[in-house]
């Protein structure tokens, strides 16, 4: 040990050390123009952020009830403090929150589970997740059975009902998605242009349109006495829309199963449904995590376009109040929080979706 | 268990040709092939790279579909109808190239899963089949393992054995040594050899003349999608009929 020591200290410096002075002098200061735009970008970016910095935190008021606390000219998250509640849960009724935060409570440890490897058993927690969870959110936030209070979803609304949108979305179109890139690689001509027209028809379509038809015309294809519900429209909305996309990232993933795979499962015997279940999908399925990750990151932003057929998601919910009289003029207190919570989402699942990516590059 | 396979005596056509024919588009890869496999016979076909071989063998289990001509499995003729597509395909191994195993599941995995799903057999019967088999291609202690982690001669015996498992009447080989580095293809020639010895019937296509000389009781020689030869491995090797059989084993002799 105490050998390789005076080796090692024997040796002339390297040129390239990488200490923290050698990084800036070489990545930000190898000259005199780099170090003349240096310098001004670090002055932009002072000026810039300081007066955001003192208006969100040196001059803001943290702690109130009502707007009188708001008086020192900066950010009033007062505000965001006194609506809190409705901001989350809408318009859920105050006494049953505790619903809505066992449901995203289940949520989250099927999630854990499903995604922290150690854990063993991932077949029967996507099953769980897929299959049980569902009914199980449902019979909870909507109630009405098994002695609990129903809620009607017009109350629905906030943080929840944007996860709600968003969560539906995706797991109702994943096993859509799944059958629709099935199809499109079926060699069997009518169910593939079925499956070819149903996706690129969706894809070529804004989903607000896709909402406002949800809205409008889906009502004209049930008969009259089933009133479908405006939640239970949008959603079947957004799951079809989504679905298409899906179907594209699984295809995506089928894609790159070599033939090979497939054709040893037939040469064994096993059906179609056998050979796609048990060899391909399980290969594909671990490949396509990463873009249906990136799809959903994509469906949870879009949600917020459910204000448009008057369904209270948390933007929406947050425009709502501030039209409040009590609380007018704090519009961007309001839209810096809502989007804040966005981006805490969508920040937290693209890390993890990057993650995922390495980890398959590196083979497992 | 196996209530639609008929016992065939040692003789019996096991596998009968036709006069298949077969097109990829306007390309005409078997031209109106005609042969008999008895059970019991072990057939090595071989010849020049893109003549059919492959095409050839992939037919009898219709992984490739035919467009004319009659092919008969065990008495069964391969129609279109898909449950007796994969009635033929239970009875029927196929080795491939390149193996082809199943990468998300361990060695004792992918020989259990047919007997599983296919046979419908409980699964810890279908694991103790399954590691009689990896015991007999000498590879029992790899069980537990997947197959990235086994080389490519160990992943080719794995893949035999998997195909032993489902108890079929013939096995298939598809070039099983050609993508093995040379130290390995023994391990998997022997164990074919042994199989042959135990009087499986099989059609392997290979360029492994050695073993062609010591197990097969007929080569097959194609070429540009037909059967030009086709005889004992002694008067084949040794007084080869026509110029193209000629050519192509001075070819590969020689090296
Ligand atoms: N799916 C396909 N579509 C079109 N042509 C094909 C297809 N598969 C094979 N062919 C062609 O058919 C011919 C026969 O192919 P096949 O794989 O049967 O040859 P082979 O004798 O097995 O050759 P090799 O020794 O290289 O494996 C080749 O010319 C090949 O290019
Ligand atoms: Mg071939």
């Amino acid at each position: 040990m105490a050998n390789e020591k005076t080796l090692v200290s024997a040796r002339a410096a390297p040129n390239h050390s990488v200490g923290p002075v050698a990084w800036l002098r070489g990545n930000l200061f190898n000259g005199p123009i780099s170090s003349v735009f240096t310098l001004l970008a670090i002055w932009a970016l002072i000026a810039g952020l300081t007066p955001v910095f003192e208006w969100a935190f040196i001059n803001a008021d943290w702690l109130g009830e009502t707007r009188e606390a708001c008086d020192s000219g900066g950010a009033c998250w007062v505000f965001i403090n006194a609506r809190f509640e409705q901001f989350i849960y809408g318009f859920y009724p105050d006494e049953l929150h505790w619903r809505v935060n066992l449901t995203f409570a289940l949520l989250a440890g099927l999630l854990a589970w499903l995604a922290i490897p150690r854990l063993p058993a991932k077949r029967w927690a996507a099953v769980l997740t897929l299959i049980v969870f569902p009914v199980v959110a449902f019979v909870l936030l909507h109630g009405g059975i098994f002695g609990l209070q129903l809620v009607p979803t017009y109350k629905w609304g906030g943080l929840m009902l944007t996860l709600v949108l968003a969560v539906v979305g995706i797991v109702g179109a994943l096993p859509i998605g799944i059958m629709l890139a099935l199809g499109r690689r079926s060699k069997m001509p009518i169910i593939k242009s079925v499956c070819v027209i149903f996706i690129e028809f969706w894809r070529g379509v804004p989903l607000i349109t896709v909402l406002f038809m949800a809205s409008v015309m889906l009502p004209l294809f049930v008969p009259t006495e089933v009133n479908l519900d405006k939640l239970v429209r949008a959603l079947i909305g957004i799951t079809l829309f989504q679905s298409a996309y899906i179907a594209e990232v699984v295809r995506g993933g089928l894609q790159a199963i070599p033939r090979g795979q497939s054709e040893a499962a037939a040469a064994l015997g096993l059906g179609y449904w056998k050979r796609t279940g048990l060899i391909v999908l399980p290969q594909a399925l671990k490949m396509m995590i990463p873009g249906i990750v990136n799809t959903f990151i994509a469906l949870f932003k879009d949600t917020s376009l459910v204000l448009i057929i008057g369904l209270f998601d948390l933007l929406a919910i947050v425009q709502a109040s501030l039209a409040d009289p009590d609380w007018l003029g704090y519009a961007i207190e309001g839209y810096v929080f809502a989007a804040l919570v966005f981006w805490i989402f969508c920040f937290s699942m693209s890390r993890y979706s990057q993650h995922l990516e390495r980890k398959l590059h590196t083979g497992h | 268990m196996s209530t639609q396979q008929a016992k065939l005596d040692d003789g019996a056509p096991m596998i009968e040709m036709r006069g298949v024919n077969k097109w990829y588009g306007d390309f005409h890869v078997l031209r109106d092939i005609d042969f008999t496999v008895k059970k019991g016979e072990r057939i090595v076909i071989c010849g020049p790279s893109g003549s059919g071989k492959s095409t050839l063998i992939r037919c009898i289990n219709h992984l490739e579909e035919h467009q004319q001509g009659e092919i008969v499995v065990g008495g069964t003729p391969l129609t279109q109808d898909i449950k007796r597509i994969e009635q033929i395909r239970r009875r029927v191994g196929m080795v491939f190239q390149h193996f082809n195993l199943f990468p998300h599941l361990t060695v004792l995995e992918n020989c259990s899963l047919a007997l599983v799903w296919v046979q419908k057999r409980p699964r810890r019967e279908a694991e103790a089949t399954a590691m009689k088999y990896l015991e007999r291609v000498r590879i029992a202690d790899q069980a537990k393992k997947y197959p990235g982690q086994l080389s490519g001669g160990q992943q080719q015996r794995v893949a035999i054995a998997r195909s032993l498992c489902m108890h079929p009447e013939v096995m298939l080989f598809d070039e099983p040594t050609s993508a093995l580095d040379p130290e390995m293809i023994k391990e998997v020639l022997d164990v074919m050899i042994e199989l042959a010895e135990e009087g499986m019937t099989m059609l392997c296509v290979t360029h492994e003349m050695g073993f062609a000389k010591t197990v097969a009781d007929r080569v097959i020689f194609m070429d540009q999608g037909q059967i030009i030869e086709e005889n004992a491995p002694e008067p084949f090797f040794n007084n080869p009929q026509s110029e193209r059989t000629q050519l192509f084993l001075s070819q590969i002799l020689g090296h």
